[in-house]
């Protein structure tokens, strides 16, 4: 029987009210935490709650959302409990009130014995024989960190690998990358280290940024003042919510006109245009439609992994009619010709290619970039996601995208820009990385390379390209140490740390994951290590228009569950002291420098200290300025933050930077913006030989009421009810000829591996074509994902084909999982 | 210092104006834990009911519009000779803007931030940005006279602090 949450505790006036940025997407919209005695109640009356709403009636619409998802009882280290309330901050300018589904569930997601989250990590585990047992951070360090230690004395610091986050939110932020990037740079040293979500320690952007354009170079208000958004392989409302509804929403209603009228006076202007790339329909363009009217809404459907001749036909289009600046490409750009040369497509050839009508092409080059009425160039503001960066060869994609930029000049200018949607929010400060080339790190774990692996704060067992050959072998090794270990009886930490060391030399590999949870990686781990989140520590991020905020810590983390960054302040100080025992100074020294108390001394330690004397070479998002920016005065500015790089702390306020490259100087060593050629290359050969061997393009990503991994979602029901297994769209008319009904269990297969999904019928799906949701602990897309990267080791998760055939059915799949059309149709 | 009620207080409190209440039933579901009561309301009659022809009633007062339909088919929750007739809160759990009943698809819809509710399957949301299903209303049925009636609702409404005002 379902249970009513049918009433909620209201703050009482005066409870504690903190900020908080939402854990999850990118967008980081802006929330408060309210906290008080659990005993307690504020009343309904207006004055007698701290919302200062009265519920002593029915609120109107659009008041607030509030929901029982946005409460719990929590219970802090001294065994006080206390209610909570984390509800959506109307003054934050990120989200101005909006909530989504995946944000208004974060009170839910805080630990609370009974609650969802009681499966959290309390206290570190070790994997002893055939069992998890509980153990002290003592004896897990002495463990992990005398492994380290004997490898890197006898084999050097390459056998220690990792698989470590690299952004904002939780899970990441300034004070855990440093942390982390200490401990594995500069302490440890090792190369072979991966990012969360692709197998090498590379960029999602290297192209851009060698262009001289970092990619996140705009404001969210640029969105409501642009003649035209691009969508490029992006799903805006699913994934980057409340930046769609509360900065593009109101552009395409035509509510941003007086706006643009006040900013570039003497322009055309009018409502905004949405174009989207992406071969399939996402349910963020039936909604513009809805919004804009479909007479201003282009979806340019392109054949998979044809986004580069789709913008190098643009590209020479828009050449060959002079809807270029030609001003601004002599005085601020090198390269043009070249590119021209190069990336040279005909729109005959663009539409023969990418499948998309000539007169579609024209249109949209037509909205996009042909001077307006009044004489001025379009402000066309090209937003892109994984479609592309996860696509068919993610370097010369934004090659091809940023060449039509730089030549239209829409950078730098208010309403443009060219800027990934992002996924995780942002919080990038580490030392430099420790090696001169890419390593494919999966493969060298496939190929028995490594003696120890950590997965820190990420599942790449879910995540991972060739996902299915990266657990095998993971397996079969961990098991090797697994089976040592059982017989270890008795050991001091020492002598397992030799068992284990011994077994890895026969092939084995230690598995250690650091994470909130037990993941699925816990079927390979030998050690696990409690993590904290937001709420539970303080820590900062930045979102996609690089705005900074302090999440503010309101709890204590569970059990004996630590903040990422003093994780790796326990783990160095751990080996410096086995180092100091034998009087080894350089060791000890380069273990040095992780005496901190509180996730602040880290984040002072590393984001602060970024390009001040003595500091060393330091790689970080706040740049040189970020020691004007202090935990005390992000406090002051509240869910607004800064938008980094801060630039002053004046009148009582961080000043900081709205859009880059308004100067026209980029980010090369001349200043100027480099044009890059990007030649057509067709589908790699890996990705082509099982488009030609299967049946069904097997497209992937995120659905809009789950995040990541499902890491906290797989606990409720809400999430779990709706999604109990990865979905797969698929057209009806092929779902019928595999004798496959909505809801049946189906195969997926090729010859990287198989997965299962739930077949989601959906008339909007192209015949042939699928999307299955991507990371999911029940059902792996990456299973059937190629082992194929582009130069820089980005994966093509996107580009796969394979074969799918009904498994069977679930008659309680059927029975409570509405398969019904997701798109949102006008009345 | 504003007035504050422990929790102990409130459920003295709303048990006090339960007691006072005219036509009372006991809720079958958990809300008990809650200490709401909620009033009995006429709905209609089932046979008067057409498939897939929404009605429109307020429950349990009238400042909290509702939905009920009858879909031709049982389904969760479903009461009537038929077990076909469902009812919803109209206000999107999301930011209370009124949904609007899709007779095609037999869905809830809401014009503000596109979530999209399923009547036939307890209100899941299909795809949206709420955190919870759209409130059902619970419906009973009285073989006797036909009459269908709510009785009590699963699920917060929006813009309350609990159902009950």
């Amino acid at each position: 029987m379902a249970i009513a949450r049918d009433r909620i505790a209201l703050p009482p006036v005066g409870a504690q009210k903190t900020h908080m940025t939402c854990h999850f997407c990118i967008v980081g919209c802006g929330y408060h935490v309210y906290k008080w005695d659990v005993n307690r109640e504020g009343g309904k009356a207006p004055n007698q709650n701290a919302l200062g709403l009265d519920f002593r009636k029915q609120l109107p619409p659009l008041a607030i959302t509030l929901t029982p998802a946005m409460t719990n009882v929590i219970t802090d280290g001294d065994g006080r409990s206390y209610n909570v309330m984390i509800v959506p901050d109307k003054n934050c300018v990120v989200n101005q009130g909006l909530s989504s589904t995946r944000g208004g569930k974060m009170a839910s997601y805080m630990y609370s014995a009974e609650g969802m989250s009681r499966d959290r990590l309390l206290y570190p585990r070790v994997y002893l024989g055939d069992q998890w047992l509980d153990t002290s951070w003592d004896n897990a360090l002495a463990v992990y960190g005398g492994l380290v230690k004997k490898i890197l004395d006898n084999d050097g610091p390459n056998d220690v690998v990792f698989s470590c986050f690299d952004h904002g939110g939780a899970g990441g932020g300034f004070e855990n990358t440093w942390g982390t990037g200490k401990l594995m740079f500069s302490a440890i040293q090792t190369p072979l280290v991966r990012i969360h979500n692709r197998p090498a320690y590379n960029s999602e952007c290297h192209a851009t940024r060698e262009m001289g354009i970092g990619e996140l170079n705009n404001s969210y208000e640029d969105a409501e003042l642009a003649d035209v958004i691009w969508s490029i392989g992006g799903n805006p409302y699913e994934t980057q919510t409340n930046y769609f509804l509360a900065h593009w929403v109101p552009n395409l209603q035509g509510g941003t006109v007086d706006k643009k009228k006040q900013r570039f006076p003497g322009e055309t202007v009018g409502a905004g245009k949405a174009i989207f790339v992406d071969p399939r329909r996402t349910v963020s363009v039936d909604i513009a439609e809805q919004i804009a009217g479909k007479d201003n809404v282009l979806h340019l459907d392109i054949q998979p992994g044809t986004d580069i001749a789709l913008f190098n036909g643009l590209f020479t289009h828009v050449v060959e009619q002079g809807w270029i600046d030609r001003d601004f490409i002599s005085q601020h750009t090198d390269g043009f010709d070249a590119a021209v040369a190069a990336n040279r497509m005909s729109l005959q050839e663009c539409s023969q290619i990418t499948g998309v009508s000539v007169d579609k092409l024209r249109k949209a080059a037509e909205w996009a970039y042909k001077p307006k009425a009044s004489g001025h160039r379009p402000r066309s503001c090209h937003t892109y996601e994984k479609g592309i960066i996860w696509g068919n060869d993610n370097y010369l994609i934004q090659s091809a995208l940023v060449d039509l930029v730089i030549a239209t000049h829409n950078v730098g200018r208010r309403g443009t820009g060219v800027v990934r949607m992002g996924g995780h929010q942002e919080g990038y400060t580490r030392p430099p990385y420790p090696g001169d080339s890419k390593i494919y790190v999966d493969q060298e774990l496939i190929n028995g390379k490594g003696k120890m692996m950590t997965w820190w704060a990420c599942n790449n067992f879910q995540t991972s390209n060739n996902a299915q050959r990266l657990r095998e072998v993971v397996l079969e090794r961990s098991q090797i140490v697994k089976s040592a270990i059982s017989k270890a009886r008795g050991a001091s930490a020492q002598e397992l740390v030799d068992v284990i060391y011994e077994a890895c030399n026969n092939g084995g590999l230690f598995v250690a994951s650091i994470d909130l949870y037990p993941t699925k990686l816990t079927e390979a781990a030998h050690m696990l290590l409690a993590a904290a989140h937001p709420g539970e520590m303080n820590l900062t991020s930045m979102n996609g228009e690089r705005r900074m905020r302090l999440s503010e810590k309101f709890m204590d983390p569970p059990g004996e569950a630590k903040p990422d960054c003093l994780i790796a302040a326990m783990i160095a100080n751990t080996i410096k002291a086995m180092y100091q025992k034998e009087g080894n100074a350089e060791m000890v020294k380069r273990f040095s420098g992780f005496d901190w108390k509180t996730e602040e001394d880290a984040f002072n330690d590393g984001f602060r200290r970024a390009g001040q004397p003595g500091a060393g070479p330091i790689d970080s998002q706040g740049g040189g300025t970020g020691h004007i920016v202090t935990y005390d005065r992000l406090r002051t500015m509240g869910n607004n933050g800064v938008q980094l790089p801060a630039q002053d702390w004046k009148g009582g306020k961080l000043v900081g930077t709205e859009m880059l490259y308004t100067d026209g100087k980029f980010d090369t060593a001349n200043g100027r913006a480099q044009f890059k050629p990007s030649p057509w290359p067709g589908l790699p050969k890996t990705v082509a030989e099982q488009k030609a061997k299967y049946k069904f393009w097997i497209n992937n990503g995120r659905v809009n009421e789950v995040w990541q991994t499902g890491y906290h979602d797989k606990y409720n029901a809400f999430v779990k009810g709706r999604w109990p297994m990865a979905f797969l769209e698929m057209n009806p008319d092929d779902a019928k000829s595999l004798g496959v009904g909505a809801g049946d269990v189906v195969e997926v297969f090729n010859d990287f591996g198989s997965t299962y999904a739930m077949a989601y019928p959906d008339g909007t799906a192209k015949p042939g074509q699928t999307f299955m949701l991507f990371g999911y602990f029940n059902g792996v897309a990456g299973d059937v994902t190629t082992d194929w990267t582009d130069r820089n080791i980005v994966p093509y998760y996107k580009g796969t084909w394979a074969d799918v055939r009904r498994v069977g059915t679930l008659e309680e799949f059927k029975r409570t999982v509405s398969l019904k059309n997701r798109h949102f149709k006008g009345a | 210092m504003g007035f504050e009620l422990t929790r102990r207080e409130f459920l003295k409190a709303s048990g006090a104006a339960a007691a006072a209440g005219v036509a009372v039933v006991a809720p079958a579901t958990a809300e008990a834990a809650t200490g709401q009561s909620y009033p009995a309301k006429a709905v209609g009659k089932a046979k008067g009911m057409q498939v897939n022809s929404p009605q429109q009633f307020s429950y349990p007062d009238s400042a909290s519009p509702c939905t009920a339909v009858k879909l031709g088919k049982a389904v969760p929750g479903g009461v009537g000779p038929d077990g076909d007739i469902v009812a919803y809160s109209n206000l999107c759990t999301h930011m209370g803007c009124p949904v609007s009943y899709d007779a095609n698809a037999r869905t809830f819809k809401c014009p503000c931030h596109f979530s999209v509710f399923d009547a036939e399957l307890s209100g899941q949301m299909i795809c949206g940005q709420a955190t919870e299903n759209l409130p059902r209303i619970q419906l009973a049925w009285n073989e006797k006279d036909d009459s269908v009636t709510a009785v009590g609702v699963i699920g917060l409404i929006y813009g309350r602090a609990s159902n009950t005002l």
